[in-house]
């Protein structure tokens, strides 16, 4: 188990050098001028020497990003809570739900612009309204899921609704929960990302608005840069979370002590 | 329409008021959905049960066997007729009753022991002194349990951990952890193999000549309700009604030689003659 596991992790680190690589030799051969593609060699050099310039914008799109995202998160389990127990509130709900998840959030930034003028305000609500969808139909779907038996084993005990929920709903939704989170990391950062990009005077969506208008593409490409090794690394972490807190859900057969 | 109420194999009298009545079903009747969409799952049923008595309730598949379980526990009202469970009429009830279905359905993020002890955790008096005992007394309690069914030692594993024969074992234990005075078992053995089974069956039985609770055992296998029960009530197909309330004389404790013997197999022939009858007589009605 451990050798294969190794071996996977070296193919994949193997194919980002390439990938990389590939990019370098394809600009050198042809020539390729920085300002259509520049070179990964100097996309991070300017990485590297602008970075004290990048730091606060990428606090601040953090920052935003994860305001959002908690926001988002609190939303979604209070809202997938109520759809999922309520068979009536699930088949209420849904149909608006679904009509909301439907619009493109870039649609969305200029009507929260207005409401609350460009900055940090109008990110924080694109990445709730565009991260709280996912979670609000995993957490449903967890609670709708609950096995009528087991119910029905509690009930005749004399369960209350919030003790069958609170022993057996919420510990079995966290799985569909922190796969929910991961996707909705993703999708908070973008949100963020995206209303920066199109109003906002802070956040790496703006440096990168600011770049390509001054014709720095180094700068935007390292802006990039920062954006893909973000969202990796929020990803790993609720990765790192889910496989603490729900363990359980992914029998693996080296756990078996037998 | 009765065809032979209280019927007796060993030919004795049912005895009524001999002990105290656990379970009273006068006249329930139950039916699903209304208007011209109502099935009727049981119609009007009159059945007590006593205190300490092991019960099992056999019948072809659908006649509303489960649906007097349901109503017993409380989870299914009667939509005619009186159910009346510990004196008390089941409408608002908070009975200590302990359940057991056919799938285990232990949950997959505790240990066995864990969710063993999940009746304690919602019934009172143990539910005000959980978070206190549940390292030590609860915990105790639980293992003696899973020591009673041979599963000692297994308490710290995991469900997946354990095969369909212990699952059933380890479901059996919960039910049975609040020491309640009533244990509603619906087809408990019917997804496992026939050794398997025989094997749960000394097992329940040992719980039960234990623990002396009221059981009410819903079966297809004729042999089980023979070997378990001090008493059978055979059902009609839906809407069920009781055709034949028989008492099992057999000492126990019993064993599974003894279902072959020539007694045993002849209260299962005179069980299966019921059961025969009454599923021509529904294919008949509705053909």
């Amino acid at each position: 188990m451990f050798g294969i596991d190794v071996r996977q992790k070296a193919w994949s680190a193997g194919l980002i050098v390439l990938f990389f690589v590939a990019w370098e030799l394809f600009c050198l051969m042809t020539g390729m001028s920085d300002l259509v593609l520049p070179r990964p060699s100097q996309v991070f050099v300017t990485l590297v020497e602008r970075f004290p310039v990048l730091w606060p914008h990428i606090v601040q799109t953090l920052a935003t990003t994860m305001f959002g995202f908690v926001l988002g998160v609190a939303l979604g389990v209070a809202l997938g809570a109520i759809i999922g127990v309520s068979k009536t509130a699930y088949d209420t709900c849904y149909p608006l739900l679904i009509g909301f998840s439907s619009i493109p959030k870039v649609a969305v930034v200029p009507i929260f612009v207005l409401w609350f003028g460009s900055g940090t305000v109008p990110a924080v609500l694109t990445a709730l309204s565009i991260c709280f969808f996912p979670i609000v139909v995993n957490i449903a779907t967890g609670l709708a899921t609950t096995e009528p038996e087991l119910e029905d084993v509690l009930k005749a005990l004399g369960a209350s609704k919030l003790d069958i929920l609170w022993n057996v709903g919420l510990p079995r939704t966290m799985p569909f929960f922190f796969a929910s989170l991961k996707v909705a990391i993703s999708y908070a950062f973008v949100g963020a990302v995206l209303s920066e990009t199109v109003a906002s005077n802070r956040g790496i969506g703006n440096v990168m608005m600011t770049a390509s208008s001054n014709f720095n593409v180094p700068l935007v490409f390292a802006g990039l840069f920062v954006l893909a090794g973000l969202g990796v690394a929020l990803y790993v972490v609720f990765s790192l979370i889910e496989g603490r807190v729900t363990g359980w859900a992914t029998r693996k057969n080296d756990v078996i002590a037998t | 329409m009765r065809m032979q109420p209280h019927v007796q194999f060993d030919g004795q009298p049912v005895p009524e008021g001999t002990a105290t009545t656990a379970i009273e079903l006068s006249e329930a009747s139950v039916t699903f959905g209304r208007g011209d969409r109502a099935v009727p799952a049981l119609s009007k049923t009159t059945l007590k049960i006593a205190d300490g008595e092991f019960v099992a309730l056999v019948g072809p598949s659908g006649c509303g066997k489960s649906t007097i379980l349901r109503l017993v526990s409380g989870l299914v009202q009667p939509t005619g007729g009186v159910v009346i469970v510990g004196g008390r009429e089941v409408a608002a009830r908070a009975m200590r009753v302990g359940m057991a279905f056919q799938n285990p359905t232990m949950l997959p993020w505790m240990t066995i022991e864990r969710n063993i002890m999940l009746p304690l955790k919602i019934v009172e008096p143990f539910r005000s002194s959980f978070r206190r005992l549940r390292k030590t007394e609860f915990r105790d309690k639980a293992n003696a349990l899973l020591e009673q069914v041979g599963l000692k030692g297994f308490g710290n594993r995991y469900p997946w951990q354990l095969s369909g024969g212990m699952l059933q074992r380890a479901n059996l234990c919960r039910a049975l952890i609040h020491e309640p005075r009533m244990l509603l078992l619906d087809e408990p053995f019917g997804a496992l193999d026939q050794f398997t089974r025989e094997e749960l069956w000394a097992i329940l039985q040992n719980l039960w000549m234990t623990h002396k609770p009221t059981v009410l055992l819903v079966t297809h296998d004729l042999r089980e309700a023979g070997f378990l029960a001090s008493r059978i009530c055979v059902m009609s197909a839906r809407p069920g009604r009781i055709l034949d309330d028989s008492r099992v004389a057999f000492a126990r404790p019993r064993t599974v030689a003894m279902t072959f013997e020539p007694d045993f197999v002849a209260l299962n022939q005179k069980l299966r003659a019921f059961i025969e009858d009454a599923r021509s007589a529904a294919e008949q009605g509705t053909g």
